[in-house]
């Protein structure tokens, strides 16, 4: 038995979650083997292989996987599943987007978003947005998994010298062409793994009046999250998006602005350590979930707590 | 042109799901059901495509207990021309729903198939890369906007990193986020008329797919409870405690 890991990379380095999904994919057996598919992708393949948990490396290159879409991924680690008796990756909308297509090829009833690894064939997941969790054992011969990477600390990323196996590309798939990517680059912390998030919502009352967030995080050296109501109603763009749907984020600190705490937010945030929320309405439902909660007017509380923390940093200095 | 939507029964969005004592699941008795809100955004952008005249029918199809036919009965009164109901009972894994929509789509042959990109029940996400895993067809997940281009689709895609763009060759599987369209509401006429709509209702086991449960469920339970916080008075009091009591800033 042993335990094939789908690693998530821009070509150039592996992206940061595919170290906490090396960390759940070896709680499932030790003899983790990361397959990495991509163009030009050898230094990110030189990583991986340093990742001290992992075993093997199997490259596979081609023009055809530069843009990581699925319909050519699929068909090369099905093939490789052959030896292998797990297959993980990160359930973010790569891993989300890709498993799927893999284990309806080999016939297996995929488990999605995992926060646990119970034994080899049993672990635990959210469901109904994290209102409910569920214990579930797969029967299948080869497991598909998905694994929710703020459940799993990142695994040692150097010190480890794993052989890199080249193996054969598939054919490419002529019905799906890559157009364009639009990301948006920051210099802030990654929401998925910040120490800390200032998150807005609809209360901002609009986009101009999301700098007030913006400085903040500033302040605290935070990533910037919002609401689905804030990204829908145009304040931000959707890559900032905390939920069900969007990223789920479990920083040390949480400070809800402005947000009045639909299940579907709570289910991307309520496992911060610590959770602050400021809301003008008492009765909103994200103060069931926060540790401080501040009844106030954010434009009137956001500026004094923005003065604080400078006082603050004074003090320090 | 013709579209197949796949839309399921689920918990409503704003009910707060509890856990049965006895954690072989949650309560759904007596718990107000709906359509799975990305599955009304499927519907919405059939009957929207329909509209502008590139699509001459739109099929709506749920599997699932009896009672999943008001889930196909709301689809035909947004303006779906016709519903089908694949009869099945108990647990439902996205694999055998694949499955089961594989044959529905072999019989209906339609160009394009959409659904939501996740059910808020499950919160798999898996339904819409099965089926086009299994039919060998392009996916397009988690689409913010779709463009017909002839026989091609240009779908915009919410990821992780912000957005990407696709194009992909019709037939072709669309699994679409809550941001593509708003959904519109039933009118009474328009419910009154879906009562005359055809549902053909079909049994799972009539289809030759095997169904049964391939993930055994142990147990289900509530989440950890938080402790309860507190209310502060004032934002000196908020930065105070953050400091010295959380020691998080």
């Amino acid at each position: 038995m042993s335990v094939l890991l789908v690693a998530e990379h821009n070509n150039k380095e592996l992206k940061p979650f595919t170290l906490n999904a090396v960390t759940a994919a070896s709680q499932m057996d030790t003899d983790l083997h990361a397959v990495i598919i991509g163009n030009n992708c050898g230094d990110a393949a030189k990583k991986l292989s340093e990742l001290p948990l992992v075993k093997k490396v199997i490259q596979v290159e081609a023009a055809h996987y530069e843009n990581f879409v699925a319909e050519n991924f699929a068909p090369v680690i099905v093939k490789l599943a052959e030896n292998y008796s797990h297959v993980v990756c990160s359930a973010n909308t790569f891993g989300k987007n890709l498993m799927p297509r893999i284990a309806a090829s080999l016939d297996t009833s995929q488990v999605s978003d995992i926060v646990k690894v119970i034994s080899a064939d049993t672990f635990l997941r959210p469901i109904y947005a994290g209102n409910a969790f569920a214990t579930v054992k797969s029967k299948d011969p080869k497991k598909c998994i998905t694994i929710r990477p703020t459940s799993f600390d990142p695994c040692e990323s150097s010190g480890g010298s794993a052989p890199i196996e080249k193996a054969e590309p598939s054919e490419e798939f002529n019905n799906t062409k890559f157009v364009k990517r639009e990301e948006i680059k920051s210099d802030r912390p990654e929401l998925g793994t910040a120490r800390v998030v200032v998150s807005g919502g609809r209360g901002m009352q609009s986009g101009d009046n999301f700098k007030l967030i913006t400085s903040v995080a500033d302040k605290l050296n935070a990533a910037i999250g919002a609401s689905r109501a804030a990204v829908d109603a145009g304040y931000i763009s959707n890559d900032h998006q905390v939920g069900q749907t969007g990223k789920v984020v479990v920083p040390d600190l949480y400070i809800a602005i402005g947000i009045s705490g639909a299940i579907q937010h709570l289910a991307g945030m309520k496992e911060s350590k610590v959770i602050v929320a400021i809301n003008k309405d008492g009765e909103a439902p994200i103060f069931s979930v926060a540790d401080y909660g501040l009844e106030a007017d954010l434009f009137e509380a956001v500026p004094q707590f923005i003065e604080e923390l400078n006082k603050l940093n004074t003090i320090q200095k | 042109m013709k579209i197949l939507v796949a839309v399921k029964r689920v918990i409503d969005y704003n009910v707060q799901v509890r856990v049965k004592e006895d954690n072989t699941g949650v309560v759904t008795e007596n718990v107000k059901m709906s359509t799975n809100p990305p599955d009304d955004n499927a519907i919405e952008e059939a009957v929207k495509i329909k509209e502008s005249g590139k699509a001459t029918e739109v099929v709506a199809v749920s599997v699932g207990e009896e009672k999943a036919q008001e889930t196909v009965r709301k689809a035909l009164a947004v303006g779906a021309d016709r519903g089908i109901l694949i009869k099945a009972d108990g647990i439902l894994e996205p694999l055998a729903v694949s499955k089961l929509l594989q044959k529905i789509v072999e019989k209906e042959k339609p160009d394009l198939v959409f659904m939501g990109k996740q059910a808020i029940d499950d919160d798999c996400n898996q339904t819409g890369q099965m089926l086009s895993s299994l039919l060998n067809w392009p996916q397009a997940t988690f689409a913010s906007k779709i463009e017909i281009k002839d026989k091609k689709l240009e779908v915009t895609r919410e990821i992780d990193e912000g957005l990407e763009t696709i194009e992909i060759n019709i037939p072709a599987i669309v699994t679409c986020d809550l941001r593509l369209n708003e959904p519109r509401y039933a009118s009474l006429p328009n419910i009154m008329k879906a009562k005359k709509k055809p549902i053909e209702q079909i049994n799972a086991s009539d289809l030759g797919v095997d169904t049964s449960p391939r993930i055994e469920q142990i147990k289900v339970e509530e989440p950890p409870k938080r402790k309860a916080g507190i209310k502060v008075k004032s934002v000196a009091e908020l930065v105070q405690k953050l400091k010295n009591e959380a020691k998080v800033i």
